[in-house]
């Protein structure tokens, strides 16, 4: 049985006061591709800076990797991608080369050439980050996730400012990862439509757990045919489909 | 009187080579502050050091350790800024403002009190680097040590919280720790610096080396590295200058400041660094 990567159990976390999610719970399994979705504020990003330690919930528990998050210190295990590097300005000086080894303690020359390589990079490896354009610096920040080759991946609203060609290479390379090594990976999106071709189970939040589950339950669900009408749940469904046939 | 001549003098040799280091520090410091939009604090811990001072005036500690004296007030006001800092009701500038107000108005209610050493205290608003004591060289001498070691050993934690302080956190580096060590150390490059440039010109000291370094476009130790070389050369040049045209040596290292800053954008406006 598939040990269990990540356990949220009713959590909840206030902004000032406001609920910004009420009573989480749920469960990622190794080698699950999870996506969480729901409208803006929603609470997507909120509960993942809680998985990831950047928020202290007011209430309930985390666990990853089986241990209780205040224990958990194996943080080259997970590679995170956040929706946008808030404070990137175009003067900082870091090369391509030092943002993808950002955080590491030993420098790995190999991993580092086959992470750039991977991602297309490899020719920008000394160019500084403020100079590429914004496909490439989430491709850099992208690698950096990718390097420690970790066993959860965690992307925040990844292809946002991507262009679709490069947006469906990220995607095609992060469904690789979770069936060719059992990447564990939680995609964090609003556009449901991706989640449906590419996750097999999706967390759908409004504050509140709406819905939780595998696509086939969600697909069947007539809650969420009345939730959301029928015709959306349908082009969600008829994405999934369409993929699983031709995987 | 020529060069050689104004380095025999030992107050000039003890002026220069405290200058170097406090231009180091507070230049190696200003990189990641800049980096990180912090780069009003120098102002901010400037108008402390300014409160500080006078504080322990009042209580009448020997001019000659007054900078020593100033220190855990400055220190703790640091730890302030950056409590405020992240607290979600108030924005970085806004908890900087604070501080700052609080120092600069107990030091003038303080000055107001006692009468009797306004002068003292007003002349750290322009600072003369040719009156550093042996213990200040002392002191920048350890906080030099300090920072260098710091930033060494805390190297990969420092660049990844610059980049991205969320992001840093999510690879397990201890971000409070870090952030607390990089204010305290501001704090104390604060009170040196208000020695060499005085309260009103600390931040430049912080600010400009950084941003002139920043200008060659180079990886993130190469621009530390440049930083620091620009601030050291400023102090050098300004003390000279304004030892031979008796000049405020403060005033004179800014402006030198300034002046590389021009220089390095212009020549970069005329010719483009290639790519």
């Amino acid at each position: 049985m598939p040990m269990n990567v990540i356990n949220v159990d009713n959590l909840t976390f206030c902004y000032n006061g406001l609920e910004a999610i009420s009573n989480i719970s749920f469960t990622v399994k190794r080698g699950d591709y999870l996506g969480v979705a729901g409208p803006n504020g929603s609470g997507k990003s909120t509960l993942i800076k809680n998985i990831l330690g950047i928020l202290k919930p007011q209430k309930g528990n985390i666990n990853i990797f089986g241990q209780p998050l205040i224990f958990f210190h194996q943080w080259d295990r997970i590679g995170y991608l956040p929706q946008r590097i808030s404070s990137l300005n175009n003067h900082f000086p870091g090369t391509v080369e030092e943002i993808v080894q950002l955080g590491m303690k030993k420098r790995n020359a190999i991993a580092l050439k086959r992470t750039l390589e991977m991602m297309g990079i490899a020719h920008l490896a000394n160019r500084l980050i403020g100079e590429l354009s914004y496909g490439e610096q989430q491709r850099t920040i992208l690698a950096r996730a990718l390097i420690s080759q970790p066993d959860l991946l965690i992307f925040d609203e990844p292809t946002t400012a991507l262009d679709p060609e490069t947006r469906e290479i990220f995607y095609s390379l992060t469904s690789e990862m979770n069936r060719t090594y059992d990447t564990t990976i939680i995609l964090v999106t609003h556009d449901t439509g991706i989640i449906g071709k590419y996750a097999r189970n999706l967390l759908y939040l409004d504050k509140k757990v709406i819905f939780y589950g595998t696509f086939e339950d969600f697909c069947t669900s007539p809650d969420m045919a009345g939730f959301f009408g029928s015709t959306s749940q349908h082009m969600i469904c008829h994405q999934h489909d369409k993929t699983e046939n031709n995987v | 009187m020529g060069l050689v001549d104004i380095l025999n003098y030992e107050f000039v040799q003890r002026a220069i080579l405290a200058g170097m280091l406090i231009a180091a520090i507070s230049s190696i410091l200003g990189v990641f502050l800049v980096l990180r939009r912090f780069s009003l604090i120098g102002d901010g811990l400037a108008h402390i050091t300014f409160g500080s001072v006078a504080v322990v005036m009042l209580i009448g500690v020997s001019p000659a350790y007054i900078t020593l004296a100033a220190l855990p007030l400055v220190m703790l006001s640091s730890l302030a800024i950056l409590k405020l800092t992240h607290s979600r009701r108030i924005h970085g500038d806004a908890a900087i403002g604070i501080v700052s107000s609080l120092g600069i108005a107990t030091g003038i209610i303080l000055a107001g009190l006692s009468g009797g050493y306004n002068l003292d205290l007003f002349s750290y608003l322009f600072g003369n680097i040719l009156t550093v004591t042996q213990t200040e060289l002392w002191l920048s001498f350890i906080v030099f040590l300090t920072t260098v070691a710091t930033v060494v050993i805390f190297y990969n934690d420092f660049f990844a919280i610059t980049f991205d302080e969320e992001l840093a956190q999510t690879m397990g580096i201890k971000t409070k720790r870090i952030n607390v060590l990089l204010f305290l150390l501001t704090a104390v490059a604060a009170v040196l610096a208000m020695k060499v440039a005085g309260i009103m010109l600390v931040s430049a000291m912080l600010i400009l080396p950084p941003l002139t370094a920043l200008q060659l476009s180079m990886n993130f130790k190469k621009t530390i590295i440049a930083a620091a070389c620009f601030s050291i050369l400023s102090v050098i040049c300004g003390i000279v200058l304004a030892f031979l045209l008796n000049l405020p040596a403060g005033g004179t290292i800014v402006i030198f400041n300034i002046g590389f800053l021009l220089l390095i954008s212009g020549a970069k406006k005329i010719w483009p660094l290639p790519r």
